[in-house]
């Protein structure tokens, strides 16, 4: 690895500095992010074009609701901001607010997937939008919700699991102000989650 | 890099992703032309998008090739629209002329 290092050191151009081996670890997550995001991407302009070709699609407004996801964007917003607060405490070798604040990340995170099972068991018991069929006109609209906010709910499962690995870790002692890289990968992938649901609450909720 | 991730700045961000969220709610509830709408739309949800991965990413203050590996998801995506478009409209066209021609022949 750090000949490897060595060797990028050598080709790098005079504006940029080499990749050091703690780097490899965020090079890593940025590329899995870039191909997340083509899997999101396509999801997205696949729900872009089955509703501009259908010609009974419901006003997502008012089959969804817009109150509660705008609730939930916020909460998400909130919870990178919580996510970037936990990371600067951490640098400064600060152990309380960086546990203090990835703690509240957790929670964030949790309290938004809550919000969604509420979202989805209301649709699916009271409103009767159903995964095949719905009352509301075309059928693919139900699909397509269901597919998209699912695929974004896993990705948040997996960031509370992610990040509660951090957290349990942190309070062991295991990160400081000279090791903090495995804070800034997960804060990577948290922030990306935030980031998609800023699209999927445009796309899906709000046109 | 430090120097770049003050607690204010971080605010700031947060404020203008608040006010962004709370424009796009004002914009997207009136009824009008769903193509302006959606363009208005997607333009601020990039915006948006764009100040999450400049600055809680820390993209601003990193290399190049990250930045450049964080745009290609986008510019494949893009890409991607334009290339579905021509078919989209060959499936609107096939389905209505039918329709219509059935319409014709039951008088």
């Amino acid at each position: 690895m750090s000949e490897a290092a060595a060797m990028h050191a050598g080709h790098a151009g005079a504006n940029e500095s080499p990749l050091t081996p703690e780097s490899w670890g965020k090079l890593g997550m940025w590329i899995f992010l870039a191909g997340d995001a083509m899997s999101f991407g396509t999801l997205l302009a696949a729900y872009g074009g089955v509703r501009y070709g259908t010609v009974d699609w419901p006003k997502p407004y008012d089959v969804l609701g817009i109150w509660l996801t705008a609730a939930m964007t916020l909460l998400l917003i909130v919870s990178s901001v919580w996510m970037v607060k936990g990371l600067a405490a951490i640098q400064r070798n600060d152990q309380a607010n960086f546990r203090k604040f990835i703690g509240l990340t957790v929670l964030g995170g949790f309290v938004f997937l809550l919000c969604q099972a509420y979202e989805w068991y209301k649709l699916i018991s009271h409103d009767g939008l159903g995964f095949v069929n719905n009352p509301y006109g075309a059928s693919l609209f139900g699909t397509t919700f269901y597919v998209i906010t699912g695929f974004h709910g896993m990705h948040v499962t997996g960031g509370v699991i992610y990040l509660l690995c951090i957290l349990l870790r942190g309070m062991t002692g295991a990160y400081s102000a000279d090791n903090y890289h495995a804070v800034e990968i997960a804060g990577l992938y948290w922030h990306f989650v935030d980031l998609v649901w800023i699209m999927v609450f445009t796309f899906v909720y709000l046109i | 890099m430090a120097e770049h991730h003050s607690d204010t700045l971080y605010m700031k961000i947060f404020y203008y992703l608040l006010a962004l969220t709370i424009l796009e709610i004002l914009v997207a509830l009136p009824e009008y032309s769903l193509f302006v709408k959606a363009i208005i739309l997607v333009g601020m949800a990039l915006g948006k998008a764009a100040l999450v991965a400049l600055y809680f990413m820390h993209l601003r203050f990193e290399r190049l090739t990250l930045g450049v590996i964080a745009f290609t998801p986008l510019v494949i995506c893009v890409f991607l629209v334009f290339m579905l478009t021509p078919d989209l409209g060959s499936v609107v066209h096939k389905t209505t002329t039918p329709a219509k021609q059935t319409m014709e022949k039951k008088p």
